[in-house]
């Protein structure tokens, strides 16, 4: 059974948000890290870029597959995990602590209505 | 390990550079450009170099040595008449830049297979300069895109593709500059109409998919599909790596395509694996005909002047608007000839090779999936089905899920113990659709004992102690390489230079 901590949003793509003051932080599920399995690279958004809703702003690589990171929100992404480049792994050893991907702003709130609470991607997930 | 670069004979062995035929050549090149050092080049005598390359051989493992069920790979046993034909002085003792005059047999050959692909595809006109499908796919892309252009559709800038494509598709449209739009597949793995309705717009290029799917399921609502993509303007794309299942049977023209490549390598034999030698044709609708790559093979009627013997003049034509080159000379020649020999020695047989290979992949799903009781009763837990089709094609996919929750074994350990036992893993982890999949194609060069054995050394596997399955291989000359290690820690070239 994987971890889905009640605390946080979560997206179809099985994408984690965690929300701070105006900010939003982004990773991806204990379910998605199992699925992939090693993670061995991490393709990072750039700074400073402003995404829109489902955009695919970044990638991770496992030895199994690549799949592509989503914005779950539109806003500016304001600051990128940089230690992933060199230590991927975070990713499948902490996806809700260091293994978070980017930080961003929250352009328009009532986005974060459409994403799911933890009870809901549990049910996804079918646990 | 054997490694060329370790020989190291008296010098002089194995190679030897002439004398520059102009005098004082050297002095030409500017000091700053010479190299300061000779080259640590390999000298190996003959024989030293013969047993290294066996010494590699030996260690391979390929369709002639042994099942090789690789998913969407088609390795099917290479007829060696194949070899014979393309060995043919007139064949592999001609230069790319011989006048058309001089090489009136290979073009015929062009010319043939050209009208052959086109027949058994529903296209119009044929190329055969791609090397590889993906290739083929950016050909084909490109084609559509300079359609577009031609007809002062610039703004379709979008490429629908299912969920369940090969990788190449999306990769191929992304490198004509098209932003790619996936949607997901139905429930039962087969196209979600309504969701490609949803999809497709004034912006749709094109919609790329191959039928059957990597499933291994046809379609069965294509035709709707390509009247929707249709409809709103858009080019239909058919992904031929799976044509195997169909040929003879139908034919993507009238499944409503506008354009199609052919893996010659899969679908009609060429020693293929590890990345080539491949070749990719395209066969398009006539309104793409005139921005083909150039040259193509053409012929004009003459009286018999006894040159050729069947009364035509063979030559090299550009179509009118093409897009230029997609790869040097005329494609990979040897691979079209062998191409060309396997399809002219079975003919209209070759619907009975789709026969074949589906009736062989379903006999395996059958025996995999329903042991005898005994068999079953030994098993701790069984794999799924990956698509809930009655009949498949030409490949199956199975789910490993219930054992790796279970038992603590995944696809991956299944498809590693198998080389223990003397096979090529099933394709592993794809389509990403499928959780923990395996995905099989025994190709219908297999007889019924070997998929009997195999299906009953898969089963055994499933029996196993899981520490040993989660432990292979155990007896292969490689161990469970560090994939991880690997991928990390990439070490893309020979450390020749640093010694």
């Amino acid at each position: 059974m994987s971890q889905v901590p009640s605390n946080l949003k979560y997206t179809a793509e099985h994408e984690w948000v965690r929300i701070e003051g105006n900010d939003a932080v982004i990773g991806i599920t204990d379910f998605a890290q199992d699925a992939l399995t090693d993670v061995v690279w991490v393709e990072l958004p750039e700074t400073g870029v402003s995404v829109s809703e489902m955009e695919a702003c970044g990638s991770v690589e496992s030895v199994k597959s690549v799949s592509e990171i989503y914005a779950p929100i539109a806003g500016e992404i304001t600051e990128v995990n940089e230690s992933l480049e060199d230590s991927p792994e975070q990713i499948n050893e902490d996806p809700y602590g260091n293994g978070w991907i980017w930080r961003m702003t929250v352009s328009d709130a009532s986005q974060l209505d459409d994403l799911m609470d933890a009870v809901a991607y549990s049910a996804q997930l079918g646990e | 390990m054997s490694d060329l670069f370790q020989f190291n004979g008296a010098k002089g062995t194995g190679w030897s550079q002439p004398d520059p035929m102009i005098k004082n050549a050297y002095d030409t090149i500017p000091s700053s450009l010479r190299r300061s050092n000779l080259p640590r080049w390999p000298r190996a005598s003959e024989p030293e170099l013969v047993r290294h390359y066996t010494w590699l051989s030996q260690r391979n493992f390929g369709i002639d040595t042994g099942f090789y069920p690789l998913g969407s790979c088609t390795m099917k046993h290479n007829p060696r008449l194949n070899e014979r034909i393309v060995q043919l002085p007139g064949i592999d003792r001609i230069h790319p830049l011989q006048p058309d005059h001089q090489i009136q047999g290979l073009l015929s050959i062009y010319y043939e297979m050209q009208e052959m692909l086109e027949v058994c595809s529903g296209m119009d006109q044929v190329t055969l300069q791609p090397v590889a499908g993906a290739q083929g796919e950016f050909t084909a892309i490109r084609c559509i895109q300079e359609y577009h252009r031609s007809r002062g559709q610039e703004n379709r800038n979008k490429v629908i593709v299912p969920d369940s494509a090969h990788g190449t598709n999306p990769a191929s449209a992304a490198m004509c500059g098209y932003d790619i739009v996936e949607i997901p597949s139905a429930s039962n793995g087969c196209l979600d109409l309504d969701a490609l309705r949803a999809a497709v717009g004034d912006d749709t290029a094109a919609m790329m998919i191959t039928n059957p799917s990597t499933l291994g399921i046809f379609e069965p609502e294509i035709a709707e599909a390509a009247e929707i993509v249709h409809n709103a303007g858009g080019q239909m794309y058919y992904d031929g790596a799976n044509f195997n299942a169909i040929l003879g049977k139908t034919d993507p023209g009238r499944m409503g395509f506008d354009a199609v490549h052919y893996n010659l390598h899969k679908t009609f034999s060429q020693p293929h694996g590890g990345g080539g030698p491949g070749s990719g044709p395209i066969g398009v609708k006539s309104h793409l005909a005139d921005f083909l790559p150039a040259p193509i093979a053409d012929r004009e009627s003459i009286d018999g002047d006894g040159v050729t013997g069947d009364g035509y003049r063979y030559f090299w034509r550009d179509p009118s608007r093409t897009i230029g080159k997609v790869q040097q000379w005329h494609g990979n020649a040897g691979a079209v000839v062998r191409a060309w020999a396997f399809y002219r020695r079975y003919g209209y047989e070759l619907e009975r090779m789709s026969e074949h290979a589906v009736l062989n992949a379903n006999y395996l799903r059958h025996r995999i999936m329903n042991p005898d009781s005994d068999t079953l009763n030994s098993i701790p837990v069984m794999p799924k089905d990956g698509a809930p089709a009655e009949i498949v094609k030409h490949e199956f996919t199975l789910n490993m899920t219930p054992l790796k929750e279970t038992i603590g074994v995944t696809g991956k350990d299944v498809a590693k113990r198998l080389l223990d036992y003397g096979y090529m893993a099933p394709t592993l982890y794809f389509p990403q659709i499928v959780p923990e999949c395996l995905m099989f194609e025994p190709t219908e060069t297999e007889s019924k004992d070997v998929l009997d054995k195999f299906a009953e050394d898969f089963l055994k596997i499933l029996t196993e102690d899981p520490e040993i399955v989660k432990t292979a291989p155990h007896d292969t000359k490689v161990r469970r390489v560090d994939e991880v290690l690997a991928a990390r820690s990439l070490v893309l070239r020979h450390p020749l230079n640093d010694e």
